[in-house]
């Protein structure tokens, strides 16, 4: 009976269980992420003032990043090893062309412009980072040494700072976040780690002193929105109120008077979570970090399962930097972190951010649905 | 043996990836209460606060903005200020029927389809709950239609605000510039914190190039307000700090004078005040009226302004390039003493023609037969090409190109009005790097009596006359005198350039008189200026050829004969022996520079002469 059970567990004997199974579909990942874009547009038919056409544009695009990562699951996780290099080599050139094109027409570009759709090398990169970083480490014995720690760090800084100077803090930094990830659960050791925190932390003084005056003025605005009442510090007031005067039970959906009335700006975009936490209260809040919980837990559990070192390092970095999404977004919304461009991860308007993340459980899904031994 | 030692490390490794999984799986909790505990702070220890803030009364900031501030010219007079206006403003998000509430307004108050259409755009552009304007100066009627209806159009109001208004209208719109709406790209390039609640930015002329001193800063308001987002209390304010007032050397009688002066010509007069290089007068006709940009100019009345064959957005006075003709006599004369290229006194015979050897061309003078024979005062006086034919060819090309650049001649002077051109002197370099051809030397002939290449600015030849007139001590233009905040002294006074010509003053001392007579002798070009003045003017008369027709442009007899007519242009400054204001004038197909350009100039010297000295004033 017992046994009976298990069996069913492992391997569903319905229908629908096969297709899924020959479609590479993690199910309660899948069944997590449904829900969370589910959650998405409810949220969006409030945030974007009942807008149809908005949530007709959005669903139609996050649509799509389920078809890319229904796709991406059925690629044996070793061609994704195999071309690790090349991939990261293109991104890297790519961002090197967007550059230049920027310098060529004086202004901030962060996509290059396909005519059919436009293509942004950084959302490409932050998949193609930890793949790469991957891929480096998993062909040494683990865990790293110094040398190739050096050579880790150079794949990691290179594209975050190509980023940066697009300029687009916000992705550079989940880019370096994504790379620091691999490093440390390819098993750097603490020392490594305690000593590159206390160079970073030692290393900011003697910075600031080098900074001219307005370079100092720039962080200090940045570091403190409420140096500027009118833009940074507006929102940050505001998106507290909001969520504030959300209490435990919330508004209830569609009644949050601080979005409604426009008192908070970016409603829909980065700082969506003030408006669900508005309408659904702290018991909401709690119900979607529990369901962001979830999702990661089980592509940390993915991550265990892989069954060599590139899987491994690969999933759990992308489950590592899915938390780092949702830790900067929330956390910038609530004043605890300085105001970065982060949407919240698969919730806020907004396509490329949705398709490269559901391209990374893409990728999660067909580490663990293409397993060389089986389970016994 | 190898083997087992991969082995062992493959089970070190999965034992150190589940450490840190587990490690990581810790952070991410820690980090998640911590969330936790912030979310919890907010939404149930501040909430009570927060909500009060939210439902009573919420906190909405407000931007204070600043006044812009007032352009005066030299003697106070208001080149531009700021007028009470009333305006119909909308909040979108508090209308609930959008287009039937237009529909409605439009009825009532009769407004064009164009004005809703941008209003549309303006409203796409704007953030969410901050109104937009539909109507900017609404008049006493359509203010009391509404007001009676007011009450079945909740979101609608009437808002009294500052607009910018400019008394002289297209007298001097091209130096004072305008402002309008700010646009998209505007938007991205301003200080979003400073821009905040301002609607208007200052698109060309002064107003452009002084828009952050004009533009003052905005300070904030943090306002409680009500459910209807009505203002109950300010909480707390930093205040605006007003644009500062400027005071523009532009003499505004005089630029009148000027302006009136060209009639129906176009073209262009630029007055330097020598001794410090304030610009007097900064005239371009056709000028254009600037207060229909400030509330948002129709459509049609754009198009027409564009469309315009008088081109009266066209600031000629900054950015017009023109053939300097005879007007860069002078300069090239004193090129040939200064490189001791010519003696003044030698004569030379004029047969209204000049032939360069083994050329059988014929290089014509304007003068059928000749000037017979001319000293370098004479050829000056008279205008006489032959002699700048044969002195262009024996400076060349290369002298001629560097002397002239001291002068200002191929760069921009450097005043204080965006978008100046900086002309062109052409050289053999420029000819090899551009056009990839040679230089031949019927080009230095023709450069030599300001026709070919060579192209300047009205504000250039005015410069280069100033600087004549300062026995080479460059004058660089400027129009901001002062703010409120400056000393006058401060900016009157510039600092002593550290690239002055060196010029001996018996060779421009030559020059002078020879200009001198331009006005004053009897063969002299201009000397119908010379009458009825008790002091001297120095001046050259031009005449510039036009060159080009556009292909495309309309097929009118009558109007191409006028367009073909040469330009007639003058350059002078006054009094000679103690040079206080140097003028250029170039008139649009003028015609010959005596006769028409001359008077002009002659218009503004002896109303700023006469008129600043007391003593002289016949009244």
């Amino acid at each position: 009976m017992k046994t009976e059970t298990r069996s069913e567990q492992f391997h569903p004997p319905s229908v629908l269980g096969n297709i899924l199974r020959k479609l590479h579909i993690d199910i309660p990942l899948f069944i997590g992420l449904l829900l969370i874009a589910l959650l998405s547009f409810t949220i969006l038919y409030s945030a974007g003032s009942q807008d149809m056409d908005v949530l007709i544009r959005q669903a139609s695009r996050v649509g799509l990043a389920f078809l890319l990562m229904t796709a991406l699951a059925h690629v044996d996780p070793y061609q994704f090893k195999r071309y690790s290099a090349l991939l990261f080599g293109l991104g890297i050139v790519l961002l090197v062309a967007v550059l230049i094109m920027g310098q060529i027409g004086k202004g901030a570009q962060r996509w290059l412009d396909l005519g059919f759709f436009r293509f942004q090398p950084s959302e490409m990169i932050k998949i193609t980072t930890p793949m790469m970083v991957a891929w480096y480490l998993a062909e040494h014995a683990l865990p790293p040494k110094v040398k190739q720690l050096l050579v880790a760090s150079l794949l990691i800084v290179v594209p975050t700072f190509l980023i940066a100077k697009q300029p687009d803090l916000g992705t550079s930094l989940l880019v370096a976040s994504s790379g620091a990830a691999v490093l440390f659960f390819a098993g750097l050791s603490w020392r490594f780690i305690l000593a590159i925190t206390t160079l970073l932390a030692g290393m900011t003084p003697i910075l600031w002193h080098f900074m001219r005056g307005y370079q100092r003025d720039r962080v200090l605005t940045f570091l403190n929105p409420e140096a500027d009442p009118l833009g940074r510090g507006y929102h940050i007031i505001q998106s507290k109120i909001a969520i504030g005067s959300g209490g435990i039970y919330g508004k209830g959906w569609l009644g949050s008077t601080q979005s409604e009335l426009d008192f908070l700006p970016e409603s829909s975009t980065d700082f969506i979570f003030a408006v669900f936490a508005e309408e659904f209260g702290l018991f909401g809040c709690l119900g979607l970090l529990t369901l962001y919980l979830l999702i990661i837990s089980r592509c940390l559990y993915i991550a265990s399962q892989a069954q060599d070192t590139y899987s491994r390092l690969l999933a759990s970095s992308l489950a590592f930097t899915f938390f780092v999404y949702v830790f900067v977004n929330i956390g910038m919304v609530i004043g605890v972190l300085p105001v970065v461009g982060v949407p919240l991860p698969l919730i806020s308007y907004g396509g490329t951010s949705v398709v490269t993340l559901l391209a990374g459980f893409g990728i999660l899904m067909s580490i663990h649905t293409h397993k060389k031994f089986l389970p016994h | 043996m190898s083997r087992i030692y991969t082995v062992k490390n493959k089970l070190v490794e999965s034992r150190l990836f589940i450490n840190r999984l587990i490690a990581a799986f810790l952070l991410i909790l820690l980090l998640t209460s911590g969330l936790i505990v912030r979310l919890v702070y907010l939404q149930i220890v501040g909430h009570e606060h927060y909500a009060t803030l939210a439902k009573d009364n919420s906190i909405k900031i407000e931007p204070l903005v600043p006044t812009r501030g007032i352009i005066y010219d030299r003697h106070g007079k208001v080149l531009a200020d700021n007028t009470q206006s009333f305006s119909l403003d909308l909040i979108p998000e508090q209308i609930s029927d959008l287009d039937d509430t237009l529909l409605r307004l439009q009825k009532l108050l009769n407004i064009s389809d164009e004005k809703i259409d941008q209003y549309q755009k303006q409203r796409k552009r704007q953030k969410r709950f901050v109104s937009t304007s539909l109507l900017i100066s609404m008049s006493d009627e359509d203010i009391a239609k509404f007001a009676v209806v007011r009450p079945y159009f909740p979101g609608v109001d009437i808002q009294a605000r500052l607009v910018r208004h400019y008394p002289y209208a297209d007298l001097a719109s091209h130096v004072v510039g305008y402002v309008a709406r700010i646009n998209e790209a505007e938007m991205k390039a301003l200080p979003i914190a400073e821009y905040r609640g301002s609607s208007h930015v200052g698109k060309i002329g002064i107003e452009k190039t002084y828009e952050t001193a004009l533009h003052g800063k905005t300070g904030y308001a943090e306002i409680e307000t009500n459910v209807q987002a009505r203002a109950i209390n300010t909480v707390n304010s930093v205040l605006p700090i007003p644009g500062d007032n400027l005071y523009l050397t532009l003499d505004i009688d005089l630029q009148k004078t000027a302006y009136d002066a060209l009639g129906d010509f176009n073209g262009a007069v630029v007055a330097i005040d020598i001794k410090t290089g304030g610009v007097l007068v900064f005239a371009s006709r056709p000028g254009f009226d600037p207060n229909p940009f400030v509330i948002g100019i129709a459509n049609d009345a754009y198009q027409a302004l564009q469309s315009s064959e008088n081109q009266p957005l066209y600031n000629r006075a900054l950015r017009g390039l023109y053939p300097p003709g005879s007007t860069i006599k002078p300069f090239i004369a004193l090129a040939g003493l200064e490189y001791n290229a010519i003696n003044a006194g030698h004569k030379l015979f004029c047969p209204g023609y000049y032939q360069l050897p083994n050329v059988s061309h014929h290089y014509r003078d304007w003068k059928k037969g000749g000037h017979g024979s001319v000293n370098m005062t004479e050829a000056i006086t008279q205008s006489c090409d032959v002699y700048f034919y044969s002195l262009a060819s024996t400076l060349g090309i290369d002298r001629m190109h560097d002397f002239l650049q001291h002068f200002g001649f191929g760069e921009k002077t450097g005043i204080d009005l965006t978008g100046e051109k900086s002309g062109l002197m052409p050289s053999r370099e420029w000819k090899r790097n551009r056009r990839n051809q040679s230089w031949y030397p019927g080009e230095t002939l023709i450069t030599g009596i300001g026709q070919g290449f060579l192209q300047v600015t009205p504000i250039q030849l005015a410069k280069a006359t100033a600087t004549l007139a300062n026995n080479g001590n460059i004058v660089t233009p400027f129009l901001v005198k002062n703010t409120e905040h400056t000393d006058p002294e401060d900016l009157a006074i510039e600092e002593s350039h550290p690239d002055n010509i060196a010029i001996k003053s018996e060779n421009i001392n030559t020059i002078i008189s020879a200009m001198v007579n331009v006005i004053h002798d009897q063969h002299g070009t201009a000397k119908s200026i010379g009458k009825d003045i008790n002091y001297q003017i120095a001046g050259k008369t031009g005449t510039a050829q036009v060159f080009n027709i556009k292909q495309d442009a309309k097929y009118n007899e009558n109007d191409i004969d006028f367009k073909l007519r040469d330009h007639a242009l003058f350059i002078s400054f006054a009094p000679a022996d103690d040079p206080k204001i140097a003028v250029a004038v170039i008139v649009e197909n003028g015609g010959h520079g005596g006769s028409v350009a001359a008077p002009i100039a002659g218009k503004v010297i002896k109303q700023y002469l006469e008129g600043t000295n007391e003593n002289r004033n016949p009244e």
